[in-house]
């Protein structure tokens, strides 16, 4: 946990957001959606890695949380005349408290109860998204949703919107960087850690448990809000559960725990597909093979193995190679 | 009361269906930790085995039957346990969990990309009638399925408690320490649990597939019912299993014909958060046992 590393991380993000502000550069609008798409899974995946990798939940519904920010920004900004901004904080707070509703019962018991009543809740938004036609459009889905229009200028185009996501991204990285810096976060690492050591150095574990799968949640619903003005037009497929499922695997591949490990997650789950083309609809076998795989030989994901090759290259002994501890 | 009577035997059926998914699940869980959400894709792909040997290799019926259900148990009860539980289980509960939902997600494109996304018929074991017994009218093969499943259940009971391996069976998913000292083979008796897991999955797809047709996307909601049986029974029974799966079956039938249709799923839903409120340990579960 060397100061060197910190600002790796900080850096990297940092970084990388510079260049994927001038990356569309030629790219045309295809290929600028597919980055925004990138980025805009990154961050339900990031929220999820917080649930996951860092409190040790299983949410199974982090699609249908997405599902509820989209769908709350779709219609506050088409059909009540909502600013995005404003769609954008309710859609995370709405989240938020569906999160709370839904895991202190779950999370009263065991933590492995949460994803059998996540599993559920996942079921329901898709039950309520397609039946209630006079809200959510049912199976036609919501169409014609505005981008946001920043400081006065529009970005409707691709690459503004791109921009726009680059900057909303950037800052729910760094906010959830600083989170898990804060006591709130290390309280978070203790609890994944050593439960029983938690709850005796007095961290509550109940409620830290809940909070962290609350964020992760609104995350989730941050990610919607950003979904629905990408592509214009929602429905509900996209916030199914095998959705969830799928996001749960890019946590599980980029390396759950680490801070970049969602955005290397998020790579593989939607950008690779781009390039993977000519297998047809065989990409998501291929996606599911290459984590059971990364799960048999790494747990740690795809950073946590360029970890293991990077140590292994400066020969150095591995000491306490949990992930969090050392990307942190 | 009649049309009350045929929707309560129509759930018992489906019912039936999901207790046999949920004990497999819970087998499984007892002896090797082992959360399997694969478990609704374990029900769906058998009925698809079948279909295919009869449409891809010709088979008659009854040898694609055999021969789909060997294969079967062949891949998802000794390979399952052998590809992904055992290079899996050391790096925890929580990775095997997260794998076997690749596994759920393999197993649902290989079948759509594989054989087919269209619902496909399934040959039904008996006739697709219904009898009159004193102003009810009954669907045969509603009572044939409660007959088979009961069976099946019973001689699973049967096995357990009154055989030699049933019973090292259940130490071993007791104690299996203390059953690897008295001699009992536990890695050989997990292994069985997944066989039968296998099997009565195999089961549960040939029984449900004349009803709601054979189709890639049929395990999620097999899958989220028997997970509800197994919660609602006691996450650790199989007679709580049994229970809960024909609880949940019966409630289901009796939601989509006296609630609504569309929010048939919800009813269940509501069920699982309120036992997990009220009871926790299941409506048969006690903390503290942990008999097969």
């Amino acid at each position: 946990m060397s100061a060197s590393r910190v600002d790796g991380v900080l850096v990297t993000l940092i970084a990388g957001a510079a260049i994927l502000w001038f990356a569309p550069a030629g790219m045309g609008r295809y290929g600028t959606y597919v980055l925004s798409l990138w980025l805009v899974t990154a961050v339900a995946v990031m929220g999820l890695n917080l649930t996951l990798g860092i409190a040790g939940l299983k949410s199974l519904a982090q699609a249908a949380f997405m599902g509820i920010g989209a769908y709350a920004t779709a219609l506050l900004t088409t059909k009540a005349g909502v600013g995005w901004f404003s769609a954008f904080a309710i859609s995370g707070a709405l989240c938020f408290a569906a999160g709370l509703l839904l895991g202190f019962p779950a999370l009263r018991v065991k933590a492995h109860y949460l994803a059998f009543v996540t599993l559920a809740f996942s079921t329901l938004v898709w039950l309520v998204l397609r039946n209630e036609q006079w809200l959510t459009g049912g199976v036609f889905g919501i169409s014609n949703i505005p981008r946001p229009v920043v400081f006065g200028v529009r970005t409707d185009n691709a690459l503004p919107f791109h921009r726009f996501v680059v900057a909303v991204t950037l800052i729910l990285a760094l906010i959830l960087w600083w989170l898990v810096r804060s006591p709130w976060g290390r309280a978070f690492l203790a609890l994944r850690e050593n439960p029983v050591r938690a709850a005796s150095l007095g961290v509550n574990i109940r409620a830290y448990t809940l909070l962290a799968f609350a964020i992760g949640s609104a995350y989730a619903g941050f990610a919607g809000a950003l979904y629905a003005p990408l592509v214009e037009f929602i429905d509900p497929s996209p916030f199914q559960l095998s959705a969830s499922f799928f996001l749960l695997l890019m946590v599980v591949a980029g390396g759950s725990g680490y801070q970049l490990g969602p955005f290397v997650g998020a790579l593989l789950g939607v950008v690779l597909p781009e390039w993977l083309r000519f297998t047809g609809g065989l990409y998501l076998i291929i996606f599911a093979a290459i984590v059971i795989g990364l799960l048999i030989a790494c747990p740690q994901g795809v950073l946590g193995l360029i970890e293991r090759g990077w140590t292994a290259i400066r020969r150095r002994p591995m000491v306490g190679n949990t992930p969090v501890k050392d990307a942190v | 009361m009649a049309e009350f009577l045929a929707y309560l035997i129509a759930g018992l059926a489906t019912g039936a269906i999901y207790a046999l998914a949920a004990i497999g699940f819970t087998l499984v869980w007892q002896t090797s930790q082992t959360i399997n959400f694969a478990q609704g894709e374990f029900v769906m792909l058998p009925a698809i085995l079948i279909l295919a040997a009869v449409k891809l290799f010709g088979l008659p019926v009854w040898l694609a039957v055999i021969a789909g259900i060997a294969a079967f148990i062949a891949l998802f009860g000794w390979g399952f346990k052998l590809v992904i539980v055992d290079p899996m289980i050391r790096h925890g509960v929580l990775p095997l969990a997260i794998a076997t939902m690749a596994l759920s997600i393999i197993m649902k494109e290989g079948a759509k990309d594989g054989f087919t996304a269209e619902a496909q018929r399934f040959p039904s074991l008996v006739p697709q009638e219904t009898v009159s017994l004193l102003g009810i009218s009954i669907s045969l093969q509603h009572v044939a399925i409660i007959i088979v499943a009961c069976l099946a259940i019973g001689a699973l009971q049967w096995f357990v408690t009154q055989t030699k391996t049933g019973r090292q069976m259940q130490a071993s998913a007791q104690n299996p320490n203390v059953a690897l000292i008295l001699g009992i083979p536990v890695a050989q008796m997990v292994m069985l649990t997944f066989l039968i897991n296998a099997a009565l999955a195999a089961l549960a797809s040939i029984l449900i597939s004349p009803i709601y047709l054979a189709k890639f996307s049929n395990g999620e909601v097999i899958g989220l019912f028997a997970f509800i049986a197994a919660i609602v029974g006691g996450f650790n029974q199989v007679r709580g299993a049994l229970a809960g799966g024909l609880l949940v079956g019966v409630i289901d039938s009796l939601a989509a014909a006296y609630i609504s249709t569309s929010y048939r799923l919800a009813v269940p839903l509501v069920l699982l958060v309120a036992i997990i409120l009220v009871k926790p340990e299941g409506l048969f579960g006690r903390k503290e046992e942990r008999g097969v």
